[in-house]
């Protein structure tokens, strides 16, 4: 019996320096599973996570500070993607996302005070002073930062138009 | 022009279908069992057939049970599908035909609930649910699942009538002396354990005609050979079932069997005794065929048959028990996901190891 | 089964579906032209490649042949009008589609007259060069008339770029109920096979290789007799879908395989359709735009099924009418397909219009389309062995159904050339190509949202750089101006010292 506990001891101890060194030896700088994250989200850095930019909010949901779901303009693809990369279950029911969205103008409403288009992230927003402002689709990365910046309420956010060229065929109904 | 706004789903091509359907399947797979089935009954008598009866209705019941409990959506569709009685179907079939009623009821839950179900229902399970029973059944009651007993037509007693078949059925009566019997392959066994050689343990038994006729103890659906055989070319030749597994079991049997009784006669049974005896026939086209728990491709499938006449050939000679079929089939059943992973088909266009063909010299825009 | 079909299921090499033709009788039945409707609807895509671009205008009156929508970019083909007449609208259509989105789209009031405009000389095409031929296929607008519609001077001027040896020549016309090819070789062998060897001289191919599935008997035939003996050879094949499938094709005929990831061109072949030859034939020898083909108008619904010479551009509504309509009315219609029923798209309704790659109108009932509830997968193995290019459906689907991708393309997504063999065979009536559809779909959107996601970040970034500019700037002109004042109060402040300095020097003097 004796002999048994030594062993196993000798064998703990020898085992556990050896995770020791490796710890040492092997470890990995920083975190590069924030750098993953990083390259999923929309790079606006449009702050409605609450973080300082989408840095920000990758260390907090890989520290665990922050929820998958805390990115509004990423929606609910982007919660189940990341969600999916950390092995992480997220409840998207909370969530208010029926696709993307982006903004849009309407125009008999601008008078053109170009507040909106200072705040955009992206210079999405084209006008000058006391012209009709619009938004480049494209640029557009549905951060909402513009919609309460019009006084006049011109600009809403509109789900993304379908294209021939874009429209995936939805997964059938599994039995 | 306006465009319509739609209100179904739009469906992606093709929109024909060749009229293919499980049920259509499953079913010409029992009309195949059928012959054999018939002369089963013809053979034990009336408690063979209650003993079938209960358990095809236990599969179904508790198929039914398994699929309500879990709230499926379509449990009549399913349930019509056929593939829960197909189970119970095959399951009774390698029962002895005396077994007694708790038996099949037993059988039939750990077939369905444990061998089925619980994976994720028809499609899902990982070994073949009608040996999963089988073999739990055997394993735990040894003794209920190998009361072999001697075909009616043969024996010494009248054969029962219908309330007499219940009582044996109902009752669990151990059965008299007179009407048990080893198989073959039970004899040989316990008369190799007792230090007799197979030269005067299989002297006096049955000829090998009686054999390929069934007319022998055994489990119920191992009796008549031919009639099995012919179910399974019936399948081969309706593309139901594909040459290559059952080829594979039982040339897997065959060859180390010649092999061995080549080499000492007296310890090893010679291949068509292997080949007729036992539930060789029914496992190597209807049991090892099974499409949930067998490969996907030609090549995978005769390694699995192989693999699996191999290792029944093996349990038989060496194994403790003298039926060794169920536990081949459970172990290649393990291990069809690794070939499946390994033997994949050819793509066209690109190699064995799925890099793209080379372009010949000289082309190429 | 034929012979050939039974000897190559007995070497196991059965892939592939054998389903009912449903051809005749309206293969048998002679074709049909139809007069040109009241209004022709063009899109502005009816190739793969880029969208053409209008050059006409509201109001324009244009002659049979002439363009009114040029070709865009390297791959891309342009768009004549099919008759005489006036430009009424360039707006949305329903396209011919199963999502029942809209597309741009050229609308023609015809006049009546169908005068032709101005056509390019007639030529003899021995004498232009491959590069000549192929700006004139270009010029008249020829896709591939398979379906495919691949702008044809692009492949025909690549091929002679890449110097290949055979043509192959597509008439394998393997999808059911379709037989527009089969019309076109039993009725215009000669003109088929003129094309053909224009085609060769553009290519400057060895041989060419016409594939026929043998239950063509007639097409067969007439495509021997208008050949003769020389370069271009007839060969019947095997009658099993997909036959008429580019890769499979060229196996069977050549016996070399098309390098996945590659083209055709990659192993010195190249491939066109029957009807697009007759096109290229039009083309260069007449000068005469593609403005018309034949389609397939069949179905159990169908009252009269047959062939038709129908405008580009008629609607499928008008097409039916002139076919004969439906039986009671339509009542039994299950579904509406352009194109063949393994591989055609279901159409919303029958107001859209037929473009360059419309082979067949297809009007379905009840017992010819497949059921649509699916049941679990039982892993029977059958679509396995279905699949021509040797892919493993079962386990793909099983993937994708799971949302697992990247493992679906390991498998083998990106070779998947959905043709619906699987689908076909499945006993629980799984609808496999759907899944593999939308899976690439999903794919092309996700590549699509990493583009846009790094050009917004780049947008962002450059947001980020123009701000801290704007202030560095504006911190220098700040820096500036007041360098600029203290410099002028300091100038001042010396111009007053010197004003005192010099009167008091002047009280003093």
């Amino acid at each position: 019996m004796i002999a048994a506990i030594l062993s196993l001891t000798l064998l703990g101890a020898a085992l556990g320096i050896v995770l020791g060194i490796a710890n040492k030896f092997l470890k990995v700088e920083g975190n590069p599973v924030v750098e993953e994250l990083l390259v999923m989200m929309p790079g606006s850095n449009c702050g409605q996570c609450g973080f300082p930019g989408c840095n920000g909010a990758a260390e907090a949901i890989v520290n665990g500070t922050a929820p998958a779901t805390c990115c509004p303009p990423g929606g609910k693809a982007l919660a189940s993607a990341i969600a999916a990369k950390l092995g992480l279950t997220v409840d998207l029911s909370a969530m208010a996302d029926d696709g993307p969205k982006i903004a849009v103008v309407a125009e008999e409403l601008c008078i053109g005070c170009c507040r909106c288009s200072k705040v955009c992230p992206t210079d999405a927003i084209i006008g000058a002073a006391k012209q009709v402002h619009n938004v480049f689709r494209e640029a557009c990365t549905g951060c909402s930062s513009c919609i309460e910046k019009c006084p006049t309420e011109a600009l809403v956010m509109r789900p993304v138009p379908v294209t021939l060229q874009h429209w995936v065929m939805p997964r059938p109904v599994a039995a | 022009m306006n465009s319509h706004v739609l209100t179904a789903q739009p469906v992606a091509s093709p929109h024909a279908h060749g009229g293919n359907s499980v049920g259509r399947t499953m079913f010409r797979v029992q009309w195949a069992l059928l012959p054999a089935t018939l002369f089963g009954f013809w053979l034990y008598g009336w408690p063979s057939f209650f003993m079938w009866l209960l358990t095809v209705a236990a599969c179904v019941g508790f198929e039914a049970l398994a699929l309500k409990l879990m709230g499926a959506p379509r449990i009549k569709a399913s349930l019509l599908d056929g593939s829960a009685l197909l189970t119970g179907w095959l399951l009774a079939l390698t029962l002895p035909p005396w077994a007694p009623w708790w038996v099949p009821v037993l059988g039939g839950f750990i077939a369905i609930i444990i061998g089925k179900q619980v994976f994720g229902g028809v499609g899902q399970n990982v070994f073949n649910p009608a040996m999963v029973a089988r073999v739990a059944l055997l394993v735990s009651f040894p003794v209920p699942l190998t009361w072999w007993v001697h075909p009616l037509p043969g024996g010494g007693l009248p054969a029962p009538d219908v309330v007499e078949g219940l009582r044996i059925f109902l009752t669990s009566l151990p059965v008299p002396d007179a009407m048990t019997s080893a198989s073959l392959l039970g004899h040989a066994k316990t008369e190799m354990a007792r230090g007799i050689d197979l030269l005067h343990s299989l002297g006096g038994e049955t000829s090998r005609l009686q054999s390929w006729f069934g007319v022998r103890a055994g489990s119920f659906g191992e009796s008549a050979t031919l009639l099995i055989l012919a179910g399974g070319l019936y399948l081969i030749a309706c593309r139901i079932i594909s040459w290559h597994t059952p080829l594979a079991v039982l040339a897997g049997v065959a060859l180390p069997a010649a092999i061995a009784h080549g080499i000492d006669p007296a310890r090893f049974l010679a291949p068509e005794t292997h080949l007729l005896s036992g539930a060789l026939m029914l496992g190597a086209f209807f049991i090892a065929t099974d499409y949930v728990t067998s490969p996907n491709t030609a090549l995978g499938q005769l390694i699995f048959g192989l693999g699996v006449g191999f290792v029944t050939w093996v349990i038989r000679s060496f194994g403790a028990y003298p039926e060794g079929m169920a536990f081949a089939v459970l172990l290649m059943n393990a291990l069809t996901p690794v070939i499946d992973r390994f033997i994949k088909p050819r793509i066209l266009g690109r190699d064995r190891q799925g890099k793209p063909l080379d372009i010949p010299e000289g082309q190429g825009a | 089964m034929g012979f050939m079909n039974l000897l190559k299921h007995l070497l196991s090499d059965d892939w592939g579906v054998h389903p009912d033709d449903h051809k005749r009788p309206a293969a048998d039945a002679p074709v049909r032209v139809m007069p040109v409707p009241q209004r022709l609807y063009l899109p502005l895509q009816q190739h793969l490649g880029g969208p053409a671009r209008p050059v006409v205008l509201v109001g324009q009156q244009v002659s049979k042949g002439e363009l009114i929508a040029e070709a865009q970019g390297m791959v891309s083909a342009p768009i004549h009008a099919p008759t005489s007449g006036t430009i009424v609208a360039v707006s949305e259509i329903t396209a011919p589609h199963p999502s029942g989105l809209t597309l741009p789209a050229i609308i023609l009031e015809a006049d009546g007259r169908d005068a032709w405009g101005e056509l390019p000389a007639c030529v003899d095409p021995f004498s232009l060069s491959p590069a000549e031929i192929g700006q004139r296929v270009a010029a008249a607008g020829v896709v591939g008339m398979g379906g495919a519609a691949f702008p044809s001077s692009v492949k025909l001027v690549g091929a002679s770029r890449a110097k290949v040896t055979t043509l192959v020549i597509n008439g394998g016309e393997c999808e059911p109920y379709l037989s527009c090819d089969d019309r076109l070789m039993r009725d215009q062998a000669a003109a088929i096979i003129d094309g053909i060897r224009i085609m060769q001289h553009a290519t400057g191919a060895n041989v060419a290789l016409v594939g026929i599935e043998d239950n063509k008997p007639e097409a067969i035939a007439a495509m021997q007799r208008a050949a003769g003996r020389g370069d271009v050879v007839i060969r019947p094949v095997p009658a099993r879908y997909p036959m008429g499938s580019e890769k499979q094709l060229i196996q069977v005929l050549t016996g070399t395989e098309v390098p996945a990831d590659g083209r055709p061109a990659d192993i010195g072949v190249i491939v066109h359709n029957v009807g697009t030859a007759l096109a290229v034939r039009a083309a260069v020898r007449e000068g005469k735009p593609l403005i018309s083909r034949l389609v397939t108008v069949n179905g159990q619904c169908a009252a009269y099924p047959g062939n038709i010479e129908v405008r580009i551009g008629t609607l499928a509504e008008e097409v039916i009418a002139f076919a004969g309509g439906l039986k009671g009315d339509g009542l039994g219609l299950a579904r509406r397909i352009m194109g063949g029923p393994m591989m055609g798209m279901q159409i919303p309704h029958w107001r859209v219009p037929v473009v360059k790659g419309s082979s067949g109108i297809l009007a379905l009932d009840a017992s010819e389309v497949a059921a649509q509830e699916p049941n679990p997968c039982i892993r029977c193995g059958r679509c396995v062995k279905a699949c021509p290019m040797g892919l493993l459906p079962l386990e793909m689907s099983a993937r994708i159904r799971n949302q697992a991708y990247d493992e679906a393309i390991d498998l083998g997504l990106k070779d998947c050339i959905a043709c619906g063999c699987c689908a076909y065979v499945c006993p629980s009536t799984i609808p496999l190509v759907q899944y593999f559809v939308h899976a690439k779909g999903e794919l092309a959107a996700q590549d699509r949202t990493k583009l846009r996601n790094d050009a917004t970040k780049k947008l962002a970034l450059q947001r980020q750089e123009r701000l801290a500019r704007e202030a560095r700037e504006k911190a220098e002109a700040a820096a500036r101006r007041k360098a600029e004042r203290e410099a002028a109060a300091a100038a001042k402040v010396a111009a007053e010292a010197a004003a005192v300095n010099a009167q008091t020097q002047g009280e003093s003097a």
